[in-house]
């Protein structure tokens, strides 16, 4: 294992101050663990969100924290979920008169830990409510599995969202609109080369030279099927098919994001861009908006994914208002 | 069973994980994340270093120590669902200073029912309750039956036992190991594994006796 970190143990909190220290006006950490909070007060009247996850992911979740996005993130284990207690003093810590919403992506570990912290939250008196991101098309939601994953589609919810509470918009608007962006999202990623654990050391699987991993997770699951490594657009192609397949984007305007997994050159994720937006053009989808970067990743994994949200007037004032964060600004 | 007894029986547990750690975490590899010993470990560790301050506590006060103790540490899934379990066995024995295998039987099945309420999973998922679901069901029986305790126990602890093998026959449809669909076959469940550890460990500190 080739990594620039100092000690396996300390790779969560000293990422999470490194994180707070680039924004210190802006971010603080709390002192009871992995928790990144907005520096300024927080205000009574508006929703407070709250998400989080693995480390391992960033700039997701403590880069989105700021204003127009989420006021709190909770950062757990490498790839491994928050525990209750850490999510339940992040919720505490800037709950309001207004409530707390918190986003959570779709794997066993993040719900079940989220919801015995709400639980903890509610035996407090303090009005909290949570909505699951499930927006990676990859994996077949079915009576049969735990649904589809929550992937890169959670940050537009964070951003939507959060635009909405910004607004000072009830909990109950909040939650909607978060529920809005969900229902309209859907993501599908790939990877050509694989991550590793710093605590395990070793990488969770491994791909030939010229093999690529299609319908992957962001901890490295398997996908839907392995191949053979395929050109820049002939990949992306694949993987919008699989999209454009569960929802109708025809006449639709769009959210485009193109997400590197953490290894991959802004060369190859604009070579995939480049791809994307004549493919959607022709396929008769209005793109209103493009994101290309790192946005939720997986280690030094080498792949991309592609995220599609559908677009209504209410969805692209939210989407257009300003944020302030480390990892988005608008 | 007294508060002693309780002690002995979670620290004994503690070794038992930390001696299988390796093997739970291979079973998890096969069809989960592969985390599940290296996580219960680091649990039941940190449970082990928290007992000497529960020696002045009641048997409630004890496992719902536990079980926080295990929401804390343990993370995954596996975290919130023992954790939850310990809790709501110590919440059915609020205040106790000694168990009747009756007391022992509500408390186990209010630890059963909190998985099953926790995790929204019911028997036959390929998860810790198909080894703790049908475990309850024989010591009831065994109980019921006119049975000792230990006899009974051990009956539930086969039955366990039996429920680990019958997860190598199902799909899972809970958890990480659901993604994999027909490839959960042949495999068994980390997670009912862990439980029939927890059962025998219960069983071999009562039969020194």
């Amino acid at each position: 294992m080739k990594k620039l970190i100092n000690a396996v143990e300390a790779v969560e909190e000293q990422m999470i101050l490194g994180l707070v220290k680039s924004a210190p006006d802006k971010l603080s950490k709390l002192d009871c663990g992995n928790v990144v909070v907005r520096a300024n007060k927080k205000s009574a009247d508006k929703v407070a969100l709250v998400s989080g996850g693995g480390s391992g992911h960033e700039p997701a979740h403590g880069g989105f924290v700021g204003k127009g996005m989420l006021d709190c993130a909770v950062a757990g284990a490498v790839f491994t979920s928050p525990t209750p207690d850490k999510i339940f003093e992040g919720i505490k810590a800037v709950a309001t008169d207004a409530g707390v919403l918190c986003i959570v992506k779709n794997y066993t570990g993040d719900v079940l830990n989220f919801e015995m912290a709400i639980d903890m939250a509610g035996d407090e008196d303090i009005k909290v409510d949570h909505v699951v991101v499930n927006d990676d098309v990859a994996v077949q939601d079915s009576l049969y599995t735990t649904g589809r994953r929550g992937v890169a589609g959670t940050i537009l919810v964070h951003k939507i969202a959060g635009a909405k509470a910004e607004e000072g918009a009830s909990l109950e608007e909040v939650k909607a609109v978060a529920e809005k962006v969900i229902a309209n999202v859907r993501t599908m990623g790939m990877a050509i080369s694989p991550c590793t654990v710093p605590a395990a050391g070793k990488p969770g699987f491994e791909l030939a030279e010229d093999e690529a991993e299609i319908g992957i997770g962001i901890h490295g699951e398997p996908g839907t099927h392995r191949e053979k490594i395929a050109s820049a657009d002939e990949t992306a192609k694949m993987l919008l098919d699989k999209i454009l397949a569960d929802i109708d984007y025809k006449n639709q305007e769009v959210v485009v994001m193109v997400n590197g997994m953490g290894a991959t050159p802004l060369m190859e994720l604009y070579i995939i861009n480049n791809f994307v937006q004549d493919y959607l053009k022709a396929a008769g989808v209005k793109v209103y908006d493009t994101m290309v970067g790192n946005f939720m990743t997986s280690i030094e994994m080498a792949g991309f994914s592609l995220t599609l949200l559908k677009l209504d007037d209410e969805l692209k004032k939210l989407y257009d208002a300003p944020a302030d964060t480390p990892a988005l600004k608008r | 069973m007294d508060t002693k007894k309780i002690l002995e029986i979670v620290a004994a547990i503690a070794k038992k994980i930390e001696a299988e750690k390796n093997f739970l975490t291979e079973l998890d590899n096969e069809i989960g994340d592969g985390d599940h010993g290296i996580n219960l470990a680091r649990g039941f560790k940190s449970v082990e270093e928290k007992l000497p301050t529960f020696a002045d506590k009641d048997i409630g006060a004890i496992l719902k120590g536990v079980g926080t103790q295990l929401v804390s540490t343990v993370g995954g899934a596996s975290g919130p669902l023992y954790g939850t379990a310990f809790m709501k066995a110590g919440n059915a024995c609020k205040g106790k200073t000694s168990l009747t295998p009756e007391e022992f039987v509500a408390a186990l099945e209010a630890a059963v029912n909190g998985i099953k309420m926790r995790g929204k999973a019911v028997e036959g998922e390929k998860t810790m309750l198909d080894a703790l679901c049908p475990a309850l069901k024989a010591l009831k029986d065994g109980l019921g039956g006119g049975k000792n305790f230990v006899d009974a126990l051990t009956d539930a602890v086969d039955a366990a036992a039996a429920g680990v093998e019958y997860t190598k026959t199902i799909i899972a449809t809970k958890g990480r190991a659901s993604y994999l669909k027909e490839r959960s076959l042949g495999h068994q469940d980390p997670g009912a594994t862990s439980s029939l550890f927890m059962l025998q460990t219960t069983l071999e500190v009562l039969r020194e006796d």
